[in-house]
Formats: structure tokens, sequence, C-alpha cells
């Protein structure tokens, strides 16, 4: 790709590194500096995520990491659905509440432990979400985002209404996490697994169906596709880690309540990958974690912490689109030199 | 020519609206041979295949696959007993590079059920495919993403895609039309061979020139109807057939 720039007869040339081999995910390594090449950014994040909660100045913040870690999760399966199966899901809040109740009603009625809730919420949830999602995997379009958006609505309506689940007042003295180590050293490694496991699945066969489905899905039907299954497999993933952020929210705060449909769950997620570069999987979850502990520093602000929202995410609609991974890649597998004409 | 019957359309009618698309069409399709369907614009061809291949439901009449019933079947049921088509307007999975378009047909419940489940390299395979029907490996351009493929490559993407299920019918719906004489001079041979490989084929097309080389029986519809039906040179001298489809253009198709 070239760049002409000034009346000058020189030029910028923009080159892949030799590393890079002609087309997506394919490297040829052959010696240990190769190696570092591409583990240096992986290793990066993951230390970098490791270390973080030890960086913290005090308990909020270490706190603040914990919900990040959840925003994260949130927004890796909001990537994942819209940018590699072509379902643009607005159902964090609902993941999220799903999973939240679930492991309330199990904590508080039948007196499980958090160690069995959690995970007893994370398959549950999911499996109850893709069911009432399932309507509308034949559909293609907007449908799926409207329903996703009118559940949670509908369910905090519901549990106002019904008085049921405790109500507005919500289920309070659940179980909470041990202690904050726990809770930032569990959220941690469950997004990093999430982020791997999911990056190494879109590369496989069956996420390329997946990513077919997203680009045509009536050529996948016509090579013999079902694409509700393929549809419910991959909302079964995304819904999964949403509802395990559901059930994990709940012990960090020992209360469930309406506030998990909260939209704000749907919403972040499409923000964060906005920032971090859309499709990139890690990028959402960088942008996240950019975007979350920013609103924490300007909660001074109160409601205006909107207006600084909307100008942020104007200015990267703008001026970087892509979002910060994909440009950052871009720069990191390709260099730029200055040649005469 | 063969005679065993693979697929049979029996009366089959769709309306849109006050739109009659298909009406009381019925044909049969023998196994091994080439069918051509022509007809003017917007005379019903395409609806019948989407018919056939389950992308539209009939309001009546049947289609039968080897004498079993397979109208009102999901799409992707019908190209897992076998039916494929290429898409008129082409549908490749442009984020894609060539090869890995192949993957999503190589990954179908008929290819892992014909290959025992385990099909080894998918990548291999569908570089093998797409070698075969001229994406050159060594210029890399099964590498290349779908969507910087000029036009004749994803004409033959399409046609890949069909290849890749290992089907017994694949319908091409235009896939001469936009290609120039030296590109559709590479897929004729294609299109034989799967012929002699025992594919059989059913081929709407326009430019009939081509297709007459390929053909053994052509049907002619016109404003949803079958008009005519048979060989070639004899269905072209009919006159009602040349009224309708050809008009008074006769003489650009003879040149």
């Amino acid at each position: 790709m070239l760049t002409q720039v000034g009346p000058r007869e020189r030029r910028k040339e923009r080159l892949d590194r030799g590393l890079k081999v002609r087309t997506e995910g394919i490297y040829a390594l052959s010696s240990g500096k190769e190696a570092l090449y591409l583990l240096a950014p992986r290793l990066t994040l993951i230390l970098g995520l490791l270390i973080l909660p030890l960086l913290m100045p005090n308990l909020y913040w270490q706190r603040v990491i914990c919900i990040t870690g959840v925003f994260g999760l949130l927004s890796l399966a909001f990537d994942f659905l819209a940018n590699y199966v072509g379902l643009i899901c607005l159902g964090g809040a609902l993941f999220m509440g799903v999973g939240g109740y679930i492991t309330g009603i199990l904590n508080s009625l039948f007196g499980m432990p958090l160690v069995a809730t959690i995970p007893a919420a994370t398959v549950v949830g999911a499996v109850f979400s893709t069911v009432l999602l399932s309507p509308c995997f034949p559909l293609r379009g907007i449908y799926f985002a409207i329903v996703t958006l009118m559940y949670p609505l509908a369910a905090s309506r519901i549990i106002e209404a019904l008085d049921i689940f405790g109500g507005t007042e919500g289920m309070a003295d659940l179980d909470t996490l041990p202690n904050i180590w726990f809770a930032s050293y569990s959220i941690i490694p469950v997004l990093l697994v999430s982020l791997f496991a999911l990056r190494r699945l879109v590369t496989e066969d069956i996420g390329l169906v997946l990513r077919g489905l997203k680009d045509n899905d009536q050529a996948a039907k016509a090579s013999g596709i079902s694409i509700t299954r393929y549809k419910a497999y991959s909302t079964f993933i995304a819904s999964a880690i949403g509802c395990f952020t559901g059930a994990y929210l709940v012990h960090l705060y020992g209360w469930a309540g309406i506030s998990l449909f909260a939209l704000d769950f749907s919403i972040l997620p499409i923000a964060a990958s906005v920032i971090g570069g859309m499709g990139t999987l890690v990028g959402p979850v960088l942008g996240a974690f950019i975007l979350i502990p920013l609103t924490e520093l300007l909660r001074e602000l109160g409601t205006l912490r909107i207006v600084f929202y909307s100008l942020l995410l104007a200015g990267f609609i703008v001026f970087n689109p892509e979002g910060l991974m994909t440009y950052a890649q871009r720069k990191y597998h390709q260099f730029e030199h200055w040649v005469e004409v | 020519m063969a005679e065993e019957v693979l697929l049979q359309v029996k009366n089959a009618t769709k309306s849109f609206g006050g739109v009659k698309a298909v009406v009381d069409v019925s044909l049969s399709l023998f196994k091994g041979e080439i069918l051509g369907m022509i007809g003017p614009n917007g005379s019903g061809k395409t609806t019948l295949v989407n018919l056939i291949t389950g992308f539209v439901k009939p309001d009546s009449g049947e289609v039968l696959f080897k004498d079993k019933r397979i109208t009102g079947l999901q799409p992707h049921k019908i190209a897992n007993l076998g039916i494929t088509r290429t898409f008129q307007i082409m549908r490749p999975y442009h984020s894609l590079s060539a090869f890995k378009n192949l993957i999503v047909p190589l990954y179908s419940p008929r290819v892992r059920r014909s290959t025992g489940g385990r099909l080894g390299d998918r990548d291999a395979v569908a570089i093998d495919i797409l070698e075969e029907i001229g994406f050159e490996r060594d210029a890399y351009v099964p590498y290349k993403i779908a969507s910087s493929l000029p036009l004749g490559y994803l004409k033959r993407l399409e046609l890949a895609r069909c290849i890749a299920m290992r089907p017994e019918i694949i319908i091409c719906d235009e896939i001469f039309s936009g290609l120039s004489m030296a590109e559709i001079a590479t897929m004729v041979p294609l299109l034989e061979k799967l012929q002699m490989q025992g594919t059989t084929i059913m081929m709407i097309e326009h430019r009939l020139r081509e297709l007459f080389r390929l053909v053994n029986r052509v049907i002619v519809l016109n404003f949803g109807e079958k008009l005519a039906e048979g060989i070639p040179e004899e269905v072209i001298e009919k006159p009602d057939v040349r009224e309708a489809y050809l008009g008074t253009e006769v003489d650009n198709v003879r040149d």
C-alpha cells in the first residue's frame, strides 16, 4: 500500500514484516527471536492483566478491576457474536440478569455454596438464554438485536410487577467471594482463558463455518450448514460467558437485583468494542480496560459522564474507526519507510 | 443417455403476491445429463431453482429426488442430500480467503458423513479443489481474501463450493454471465469433466452458444410456464420459442 505525501518525489512504503506469510494468521518461524516477536504481545497481555490487581492502591480500585473484568468478558462475547457470527447482540443485560438471578435463587433458596452456584448458573443460564433467543435464529438482520434488547427490559418489569425473587428489593445477604484477591484472581484467568479459547475457535474449521454464516447465510445453507444450529452454538458460548459474569457479580456484591438487567451491560460492551477494535477479540477487552476505569475516574462528574462518553465514542468513530487494536496490530506487523521515486 | 430419473419436478406453482413466477412446471432430470434452462429475464428460472433447492416453498406441486419427496425441506437438508447450487449473484464468504471459503461445505454433515467423520486436513482438500478449478496455487490465488478476487474467480469459487459438497446434482445459475470468452473456455471442460465423473448438472444460462455446446437437453421457460423441451437445435427452431425468448434478437444469437 502506498501513500503519496507532499509535493516531493518521495513516498511512504509500507511492507509486511518478512515473518508474516501472505495470508491471515500464518507465520513462518525460524528462530527464537521470531518466536518472541509473536509471543511478546501475548505475554505482555497475560502478565499485564495478572499483575494489574497488585498495582491497585486500595480495595476500591481492586473492585474496579473486578468489574472491569466483567465488562471485558461481556465485550468479548459481544465482539464474538457481532464480528464472527454476525449476530448483533444487545443481550449483555439479559445474560447478566439470567446468570445473576439463577445464582441468587440457588444460593438463597437452596443454600448452594458459590462454588456450585457459579458453574450451575453459567450452564443453566446459557441454555435458558439460548432457548429464549432461539426464535430469532432463522431470521436475518436486526431481529436478534431487538429481541436481545427486549428481554431484559421485560424481565425487570415482570420481576417488579409480580414481586418475585425479592421484587425491587432484590435478594440480599447472599454468599460473597472470600476476599478481594480471590475475586480478582478468579475473573482475570477466566477472561484470559475465554479470550484465547475464542481466538482459537474462530480459526478452527467450526469457527470458519460461523464466519461463513456472518458473511453469507444463504451460501452457508446451500453448503448444507444448518444456520439455526450454529447460531445456537455460538449464542450458547456467548451467553455462557455472560451468565458467568452475572453469577460472579452477584457473589461479588452478595446481592442480586433488578439492576442486573441494566442496559449498561448491553451498551458499554459496544463502546468498548468500538474503541478497542471490532473483530479483534482482544481489542474489546482492552477497550473495557480503558473505558471502565475511566468511568470511575469521572464519577465525580455524575451524569455528565455520558457526555464525555459520547464525545470519546464520536472521536474514535471519526478519527480512528478501526479501533486501537487493529491500528496497533497493523503497526506491529508492518513497517514503513520512505523511498525516493 | 442414461434413463434413470434423478430429480423430478411435478406441477410446481409459485406466486409472489400477484406475480406468477412459476406456473405448473414439470420437468425431469436424468442421471448424468446436462440440462439447460433458458428463458427471458423474469421467466421464473431462478425461482424454479429456489423451489428445487428449498429456498422457496412452492404453493403447489412437488419435487422428488430419487423418488423421495423433498418439497418443503430446509435448504441445508436438501444440500446434504446432494443437490447443490450456485447463486446468480455471487455469495462468497468475503472476509475469508478463497480456500477457507471451501471449509464451510467441507464441514457439512454430507461431507463429514461420506468421509467417515474425519476428513484429515480440510485446508489441503480445499486447495486441491481450487487448483483443479483454475486457482493458480503458485500465484497464491487460493490464499487471497475472497473480497479481493475478480469476477472470474468468484464465479469459479461458487462452482468450487458446490464441488466440495461432492454432490449428485449441481445447479448452476448463470455461471457464465459476465465472464470473458477465455474464462468460459476454462470452465466448459470443467463442467464436462464433472459430467464424466457422474455428476448431473442443470444450467441456467443466457449465453446460448456456450450452453448448447454443453447440454444434452434444454427447457425453455416463459412467464413462469414451460414453453418447450428437447434437443437444443430443435427447440430453438420452434416459432413460439423464437418469438418469446429471442424476439427480434435472433441475429445476435447467430453471430
